[in-house]
């Protein structure tokens, strides 16, 4: 059984539609990297997977449990999938440490004290220890994004979602943040990235997807879809950003 | 203008003869009740109205697009028409016995003039806080009620309550327009006084010297209380 698995995913606004039938599987353990020019439709076909974004049509199956349907408790679903946005989007009025154990504590899944110190655990693993009573607006881009990571893992999720992680962020901070996914990655973490990094994709990526006009134009191991691109559209891409 | 040169004797006939002071002292407290009672009204329907308006946003049930359009219809009329008619056809329409108390005539009517205008400031206030902190919320599992009131609402407090306090304001000097049917508010008693001494002039800058007193130490409080919410906020 497949983590996560899409069946024929489409998703229009109002007459334009962004995806036009996509169906995959995501094995648990795999990376999975998104590659795409802007307006492709490969964000949507992300936030469709936790359904931030609701499919005009198609089936989103997680765990083996269609997860678009009508009674399904999609927030207890969300709890098992993490998401990391482009614009961090961490709680500006809370700090760090509020940020990280807010939803956990919420949700029941610990007491503040437990949170407080998986909190603590995942500020060390991401370099930012010093950092649980900063508040976000104090901290540089890179710093939030890699706090906004922790927020996510603070759940344990099954699954993470990375949105262009790294495309609001300024050079120098890129990296940072790469590594802290470089890492998870090597813990065995399932993970769908939406990005433009083209090295991450071919070193970290288990495999990699091309989405063009709404629909995966190809699929194939980094090395295969690095070195020899068939489809001609991904010829072009490649020949722009390499 | 023969109450220039008597400037002194005129606000001396407008304050002190029959005690006339009291005269105020009751208008005012009937002022500062009914308005009291019309921002409590105003702040109900407002959150009531603003509730229904930010969730017919992302919800799907017929019924709460029902409630958006009356509410969009509430806003547009009572925004759209001037108060003081507004309050002669609420009075006249529900206001008929003879013994209704002007206390509750006057915060109904005003309370639901303000309604809309809190609606709309309390709409603007959740809306400017980025999308983003929703997804954010919910991304996490968290429902859409405990993102809102955990997350987004203290946020648009912020910017919200500047907005508010001018409109309490506003909703002060607005209740005298309440006086033209026969409450007796400040104003109202300011013109009986004026019908006594021959004199309206001196009865109504004494009104309008209480109404600033009012808005300025409304004001001056919102400011404290603006200040103290500031106190722990970084960017």
């Amino acid at each position: 059984m497949s983590l996560i698995e899409t069946r024929n995913l489409k998703k229009s606004f109002g007459d334009h539609e962004v995806l036009s039938g996509i169906s995959q599987h995501i094995e648990k353990g795999e990376k999975v990297v998104i590659l795409g020019p802007s307006g492709s439709g490969k964000s949507t076909f992300l936030r469709c997977l936790n359904l931030l974004e609701e499919p005009t049509s198609g089936d989103v199956i997680f765990e083996g449990k269609k997860i678009n349907a009508p009674k399904v408790d999609i927030d207890s679903v969300r709890q098992k999938m993490g998401m990391v946005f482009q614009q961090f989007n961490l709680f500006p009025m809370k700090t760090v440490r509020q940020n990280i154990t807010l939803a956990p504590v919420r949700l029941r899944k610990m007491t503040q004290d437990e949170a407080d110190e998986r909190a603590e655990e995942l500020l060390k693993r991401i370099g930012l220890p010093d950092k649980a009573d900063a508040y976000p607006g104090e901290l540089s881009g890179g710093q939030q994004q890699r706090i906004a990571i922790a927020r996510a893992l603070a759940m344990s999720p099954d699954l993470m979602l990375f949105d262009e992680p790294t495309s609001a962020l300024d050079p120098e901070m890129v990296g940072e943040v790469l590594t802290i996914m470089r890492e998870l990655a090597e813990d065995g973490m399932t993970m769908v990235v939406v990005t433009h990094e083209m090295g991450f994709a071919r070193e970290v990526g288990s495999r990699v997807l091309f989405i063009d006009q709404g629909i995966v134009a190809e699929e194939n191991t980094p090395d295969e879809f690095f070195n020899d691109p068939q489809n001609p559209r991904l010829r072009d891409f490649l020949s722009k950003v390499l | 203008m023969r109450w220039l040169s008597s400037i002194g004797e005129a606000f001396y006939n407008a304050w002190i003869p029959e005690k006339r002071y009291l005269a105020y002292l009751s208008g005012l407290r009937m002022t500062l009740l009914i308005s009291l009672f019309a921002v409590m009204i105003g702040i109900l329907i407002g959150i009531l109205i603003a509730v229904t308006r930010v969730s017919a946003r992302h919800s799907k049930s017929p019924l709460v697009h029902f409630l958006d359009q009356f509410a969009r219809l509430y806003v547009t009329v009572i925004r759209g028409t001037p108060m003081i008619v507004q309050i002669l056809i609420i009075y006249n329409l529900v206001f008929t016995s003879p013994n209704t108390n002007p206390v509750v005539v006057g915060a109904v009517c005003c309370g639901i003039n303000s309604g809309a205008y809190v609606a709309e400031i309390i709409r603007a206030g959740i809306e400017s806080i980025p999308i983003g902190q929703m997804e954010a919320g919910r991304s996490l599992g968290l429902s859409y009620r405990t993102t809102m009131t955990s997350i987004i609402l203290p946020q648009a407090i912020r910017n919200i309550l500047p907005a508010l306090g001018n409109e309490f304001i506003s909703l002060i000097k607005e209740t005298s327009v309440i006086s033209i049917i026969a409450v007796n508010d400040l104003t109202k008693m300011a013109g009986y006084v004026g019908s006594r001494t021959w004199d309206v002039i001196p009865p109504y800058v004494i009104a309008a010297l209480f109404y600033l007193a009012m808005t300025l130490g409304l004001s001056k409080a919102l400011g404290a209380v603006e200040k103290y919410l500031a106190k722990g906020q970084r960017k």
